[in-house]
């Protein structure tokens, strides 16, 4: 079942929409439902898909098209590190590198005490700010460096904390 | 009306129009594998890219629209290499398997690379996978690497299915056709996916690895289920049927086939067919010769037609059987003096007798129906009973029609319902009276308010309306009456009203007079005032009439029981003499579709053992006898006798007069609400494996609205008893909270409910 919290907000989305055409909120259902949960499983999306009215599959078809969309949990942050072409040529490889020696995991995969996961990105159009990463795409971090990535994990950590 | 050039050829083509159907209609071909003239545009697989003076880029001839003096060319040295160039992509990840693919030999991508590609590979590395998907009993895909992505199928179940249960997920290089979460594809319609489908991703789970295209031979017939007629070409090697293709017939079923038509031919060689002529011998089943199995049941017919009378003999026969059949067993029953014949096993309403003015039909072509604007539909399973009528109607619906239902079930049509009305069968008449009487005021400018309203509103707004009733309808005890409001509300919106039909030759059988004469019983009266012998025809007697208990008590009183059928089934409980007889592959005959077309087939292959044509059987009774008039060599020939100076046109008649229309007390208790399930209406489709493995096939539930379950006590999933008359059964109970409250339904026609009563009636459900 879709939380009071997700359906709220989808309702408050669908005002954009015409009213025969409740489909349109899927990505942002979607989101809301990530947002909450951090991930979105199938269950999910079988309830996106009766409360919109549109096939499951369709809405299966959007989450499995856009890469934000974690189709399994990820951790509590998920960093999602761009890895195009710019960011590349700037050292991504570094932060890749530097990732797995701290938090003993590489792309895909969720460190033990499902605290956090890295994801791979696509560009964020930001390559001025190369190498770059989010965070459980919201907060975009660039320019990193080793030192930089340790004070993020910090932060996060004493965050959570 | 513009003017193209293609190839240098002038084309006169409709303005809007795109490339390919105009060089279709000129019979110059495009290679394409996504487009498909009855599917959206997608334009995804760009083999159909053809150069276009002055457009700087080879353009899809699929989604280009024609404009005023265009000029294409589909072989310059553009389009050829833009051709070559989309083939060589297709293959680079299309496993090179043809020789261990099921679709070898019939594979579009296969014949293209042919016409368009190179003799060999470029690219030497390595080939994406795709991992195989399980689909369910009838669709196969096995070999998903194969898929090249045109979504055909996924845009069949979206546009014609109505149901999206295949879809592409993921995206890019990762792009694949799946269901959600490995369901299965359960849609009625899903085999039409094999045939789309242009290389071997999708296939036939039945046919696989059973031959190739190239050994099959192919007879063209027409399908022995449902009213529709649909045109088959059914595959034959060794004399055995292997595969069941659709013939395109526009009018009928345009490209498609129902799964109920293309897999049933799985039942046609099953382990229960009866092979030889049998006899009950001291209670002892005994085969014997041909010659012994008629006498005996000549003798006996003519024993008890001597001693008892004739009118003690009764003749039942499944709307599934042909023309000839039909045509002759009645002539054979008439011959000996009897009257009582008829095919109508499932109606309950005989009251339309004589006041008929004749035989009820669809009302109008198939085709109008795709033309209609309104739609009101009675009682009426119309997904499962008419998977590709409701296709059409979907279709219609999609273009601006509305379709109002009345019905004792809310079943998801998969499509928009403008308005509709579920209430329990008994209320059904008062429902339609209403309906009736407020189209009545809607005529005189009154719009009153409420459903009736509603519905009487949206026809009185239609230019081509059209009631529909439904097998739920036919069966139902007010039947008559039901027709009778039907045709008045068909007439107060200038439309027309017609019945959808329960089986191939549902108006055959009134062609060929099967019904009783005058003095003789219907197919109700010979089974509630038992007979002392019966002539079956097809018939399963526990699944094929409206009341099995009581056709089974009769037919255990009975003295004699001659059962002509394809199968040995139940009536090796009650028959005395069993005649085995050729399915509708195994016999040439003539089927007359709901909206009375006549359409003859040949034999496809030679009957199974001894099995003969039932025409050929009733041929020789008749002979043995000695009945005038039963001398016909053809299947042909009775054909020609059974429709001599018959205007076909002119028999089809819905009219009716005569029927006092009054609505009945509220029945007390729950009332039976039952359908015959999609894939148990007849003999053949019983005993398709294929088909009995899917969803649909299910063992029956005793569906009730929550509130009526809460009143018994029982939880949903629980085990309840559900009975009427004598007989009882144990079902699951399930809740259905689109039902009215105060019905229970449970399906008929299958084995798991053969030892209840009557298809409409009270009926007791209790805990287990």
């Amino acid at each position: 079942m879709l939380s009071q919290q997700i359906t709220t907000l989808i309702d408050k989305e669908l005002k954009k929409y015409p009213a025969d055409q409740r489909q349109s909120a899927v990505m942002a259902a979607l989101r809301f439902v990530q947002d909450e949960k951090g991930w979105i499983a199938p269950e999910d999306m079988t309830d996106v898909a009766l409360y919109l009215g549109m096939p499951q599959m369709a809405v299966y078809e959007v989450a499995t098209f856009y890469h934000m969309y974690n189709l399994k949990p990820m951790g509590k942050y998920t960093l999602t590190v761009c890895t195009n072409l710019s960011c590349q040529l700037c050292g991504s490889g570094d932060t890749l590198a530097h990732l797995n020696k701290r938090l003993g995991i590489g792309l895909g995969e969720v460190t033990p005490d499902g605290k956090f996961g890295i994801r791979e990105g696509e560009c964020m159009g930001a390559c001025i700010d190369a190498p770059l990463l989010t965070i459980n795409n919201k907060k975009m971090c660039g320019r990193l460096t080793g030192e930089k990535i340790d004070q993020m994990l910090a932060e996060l950590d004493g965050g959570q904390a | 009306m513009i003017n193209i050039e293609i190839d240098g050829k002038q084309i006169q083509t409709e303005n809007g129009a795109t490339i390919i159907e105009a060089a279709h209609q000129a019979g110059i071909a495009i290679p394409h594998f996504c487009y498909h003239k009855k599917l959206s545009i997608a334009a995804n697989c760009r083999m159909c890219l053809v150069q276009v003076e002055k457009a700087p880029k080879p353009l899809p001839a699929c989604a280009t629209p024609v404009t005023e003096g265009m000029k294409v060319f589909t072989h310059s040295e553009q389009a050829v290499k833009a051709q070559q160039g989309v083939m060589e992509f297709l293959l680079v990840n299309h496993p090179l398997d043809c020789p261990i693919c099921d679709q070898g030999g019939e594979c579009m991508l296969q014949d293209m690379s042919v016409g368009y590609g190179g003799g060999h590979s470029r690219y030497h590395e390595e080939k994406r996978m795709v991992l195989a998907k399980d689909l369910g009993p009838l669709v196969s895909a096995e070999e998903m690497s194969r898929c090249i992505n045109c979504t055909r199928c996924v845009r069949f179940g979206q546009e014609i299915a109505g149901q999206m249960e295949l879809g592409q997920a993921f995206r890019g290089e990762h792009a694949e056709v799946m269901s959600f979460v490995s369901g299965t594809v359960n849609s009625e319609l899903s085999g039409n996916m094999i045939d789309l489908c242009p290389v071997g991703a999708l296939t036939s789970k039945p046919f696989r690895y059973k031959a190739r295209s190239w050994e099959l031979s192919r007879r063209r017939s027409v399908s022995a289920h449902d009213s529709l007629g649909s045109n088959l070409a059914v595959q034959t090697k060794n004399n055995r049927v292997l595969r069941v293709l659709p013939v395109e017939n526009e009018d009928i079923n345009e490209c498609w086939l129902s799964d109920k038509d293309r897999f049933a031919y799985e039942g046609l060689n099953s382990a229960e067919r009866l092979t030889r002529p049998m006899i009950k011998r001291d209670g002892q089943w005994q085969e014997v010769e041909w010659q012994a199995a008629l006498e005996y049941a000549g003798n006996g017919l003519r024993h008890i037609a001597n001693g008892a009378g004739a009118e003690q003999i009764g003749a039942l026969a499944t709307a599934n059987s042909t023309l000839e059949e039909l045509y002759l067993l009645q002539k054979l029953v008439r011959g000996i003096g009897s009257q009582n014949v008829d095919f109508r096993l499932r109606q309950s309403d005989f009251s339309a007798d004589g006041k008929q003015q004749g035989a009820p039909w669809l009302g109008m072509s198939i085709a109008d129906i795709g033309k209609a604007d309104r739609f009101l539909i009675v009682g009426s399973f119309l997904r499962k009973d008419h998977p590709l009528l409701a296709a059409r109607i979907r279709q219609a619906v999609k273009k601006g029609a509305q379709a109002s239902i009345i019905h004792s079930v809310d079943d998801d049509l998969l499509m928009k319902v403008a308005h509709k009305t579920i209430v329990a069968p008994d209320a059904l008449v008062d429902v339609l009276t209403q309906v009736s009487k407020a189209l009545t005021a809607e005529k005189q400018g009154q719009s009153g308010s409420g459903e009736a309203a509603a519905i009487a509103k949206s026809l009185a707004g239609g230019e081509r309306v059209t009631v529909l009733l439904g097998n739920f309808a036919q069966q139902h005890p007010q039947a008559a009456q039901l027709q009778a409001l039907a045709q008045q509300i068909a007439a107060l919106s200038n439309g027309k009203f017609g019945f959808l039909g329960e089986a191939a030759n549902g108006v055959g059988g009134y062609l060929a007079q099967a019904t009783p004469g005058a003095n003789g019983l219907n197919a109700s009266a010979m089974l509630a005032t038992p007979r002392k012998a019966y002539l079956l025809l097809n018939v399963e007697a526990e699944l094929d009439c409206a009341n099995p208990q009581q056709a089974i008590a009769a037919m255990q009183a009975a003295d004699l029981v001659v059962a002509m059928s394809a199968y040995k089934h139940h009536a090796t409980d009650y028959a005395d003499v069993l005649l085995p007889i050729a399915p509708f592959t195994e016999t040439s005959g003539t089927f007359v579709s709901a909206e009375g077309r006549v359409q003859s087939f040949k034999g496809a292959v030679k009957p199974l053992g001894e099995a003969r044509p039932a025409w050929k059987v009733l041929r020789v009774l008749g002979n043995l006898l000695k009945v005038e008039g039963f001398d016909q060599d053809t299947s042909e020939a009775v054909r020609d006798e059974a429709l001599k100076g018959t205007d076909v046109a002119a028999r089809l008649n819905n009219a009716i007069g005569g029927v006092e229309v009054k609505a009945i007390a509220a029945a007390n208790g729950l009332q039976r609400v039952s359908e015959v399930p999609i894939y148990a209406t007849d003999a053949v489709v019983r005993r398709s494996a294929p088909l009995q493995a899917t969803a649909d096939a299910a063992i029956p539930q005793a569906w009730l609205h929550s509130d009526e379950l809460k009143k018994l006590g029982v939880q949903a999933g629980a085990m309840v008893k559900v009975s009427q008359g004598q007989g009882s059964v144990q079902l699951v109970a399930a809740t259905d909270d689109k039902l009215p409250r105060g019905v229970a339904r449970v399906a008929a026609g299958h084995a798991a409910t053969a030892a209840l009563g009557a298809m409409f009636g009270t009926i007791t459900v209790e805990r287990a």
